[in-house]
């Protein structure tokens, strides 16, 4: 068999891929989930389903909303044309895909936590000369931090490991929009088995190493609370 | 001076509050579901009451009429809660410096020093422990100096003495007891335990069906 170096390039999309989405993801999930935390509204309860449906549905279902969404003929996809922008088939495409499904994931967690933390420590707060934002910062963001760790964990996965949507709307174009889940479904179709295995090696070791990191700070951070 | 005349609208009853309040300590007493923290979550700003008005010092905090309502922030009310609510993250001296760093008049209150108020409490030093490192007595007190060194000018204590044992109990009665003497502001002191309103109140008010009645001084 041939030697032939690593293609990198699958690897570091990938990344870049699911760091922006897990950021997006962030911006998205963390306020909405504060403000239903603590809020009781008409219209919650379905909203909240909603919200949680990208968690359930096939992959390539979202796709294919995601593809009568943003495509070319698309609602939204037609107002990016007259601005000049295409979005399917672009890795910026992939990001969309990867966000749509994290999101729940970041959502629910956020949310589970921002449940979890004691009311009276942002009532006591707030009697102390505490603003909203000093509350949600000072007390809020620190006391749910556990659980806003583990939903960051799982997003992240999650927005690494995306194949189908991500599938339909970038496409599976090598440098451009391939990612690893991509490439290593496509060179085992092409009976490229070498690459394959370096590349399920290659994310084996980082998933398990953003595991570990991810535990063993959560261990430091507890223990220095003094529980 | 507190002068509160208000009501809450809750789902099974109206609440309705009527407090006149110098530097002295009143007890709302009322048995479990009487209303007795929705009052002070309504004097401490944490609560909107439904119509009323609530005026501290000369200050109107609450007024349906003229549609003020000061949020808890900028009130200058301290609050004792029940189970203390210290925060679990902080150290004690991170939880007591809180609302003193938050306070734009720090600089003019320069004098009170939060941590030699620990140090006045007996408790200087826990200042680097975490709240879960401490007993219920200790607990309390760190929680007494949180509230206070904000220099309120008005303290609002939930069950106060509820968490704790007989003997620490009888022990920090005399202590709050003291404590309203030196700090010389209004005390509204919650509780369901006849001995603990006996003891420790000027007023005694009790919360019955949704309605304050007030009592002869105790003493």
């Amino acid at each position: 068999m041939l030697e032939h170096a690593v293609d990198w390039h699958p690897v570091l999309l990938s990344l870049r891929v699911a760091l922006i989405a897990v950021i997006v993801v962030v911006g998205l999930a963390l306020p909405l989930a504060r403000l239903f935390a603590r809020r009781e509204f008409f219209g919650k309860d379905v909203l909240e389903a909603a919200i949680t449906l990208p968690l359930v549905l096939p992959p390539s279902v979202i796709g294919y909303g995601l593809l009568m969404l943003v495509g070319k003929n698309g609602v939204i996809g037609q107002f990016l044309d007259s601005l000049g922008i295409t979005l399917v088939f672009t890795w910026w495409a992939a990001v969309l895909a990867s966000t749509v499904v994290a999101f729940p994931l970041m959502y629910q967690s956020a949310m589970a936590a921002f449940k979890s933390v004691d009311v009276n420590y942002e009532k006591a707060a707030r009697t102390l000369g505490a603003g909203e934002t000093r509350v949600f910062l000072t007390v809020t963001l620190p006391l749910a931090w556990p659980g806003i760790l583990a939903g960051l964990v799982l997003s992240f996965a999650r927005a690494l490991g995306e194949f189908g949507a991500t599938l339909m709307v970038a496409g599976n174009i090598p440098g451009q929009t391939q990612t690893v889940p991509l490439a290593i479904y496509f060179a085992v179709e092409s009976g490229d088995n070498v690459t394959a295995g370096r590349l399920v090696a290659i994310i084996t070791v980082f998933s398990f190493a953003v595991v570990f990191w991810v535990n063993r700070w959560a261990k430091r951070h507890n223990r220095r609370d003094g529980e | 001076m507190l002068e509160a005349s208000f009501g809450k609208k809750l789902w099974h009853f109206d609440l309705r509050v009527r407090l006149k309040v110098d530097s002295q300590i009143v007890v709302l007493q009322g048995p479990s579901g009487a209303g007795k923290t929705t009052a002070l979550h309504c004097l401490a700003g944490l609560l909107q009451p439904s119509y009323g008005s609530i005026e501290l010092d000369g200050t109107t905090l609450y007024s349906s009429l003229k549609g003020i309502n000061i949020p808890a922030r900028r009130r200058g009310v301290g609050y004792l809660f029940q189970d203390y609510a210290l925060f679990p993250h902080m150290t004690v001296g991170q939880n007591v410096m809180y609302g003193f760093k938050s306070q734009k008049a720090r600089t003019a209150n320069g004098r009170l020093k939060p941590v030699d108020l620990l140090d006045a409490f007996g408790v200087g030093h826990l200042v680097h422990r975490y709240p879960g490192q401490l007993s219920g007595g200790e607990k309390q007190r760190v929680a007494l100096v949180r509230a206070l060194a904000t220099q309120p000018k008005l303290l609002l204590l939930d069950e106060p003495l509820s968490a704790l044992d007989s003997d620490t109990r009888a022990r920090l009665r005399r202590e709050l007891k003291h404590l309203q003497r030196v700090w010389r502001i209004p005390f509204i002191l919650v509780t369901h335990d006849d001995e603990d309103a006996r003891i420790l109140g000027d007023v005694i008010i009790h919360l019955e069906n949704g309605r304050t009645r007030q009592n002869a001084a105790a003493g």
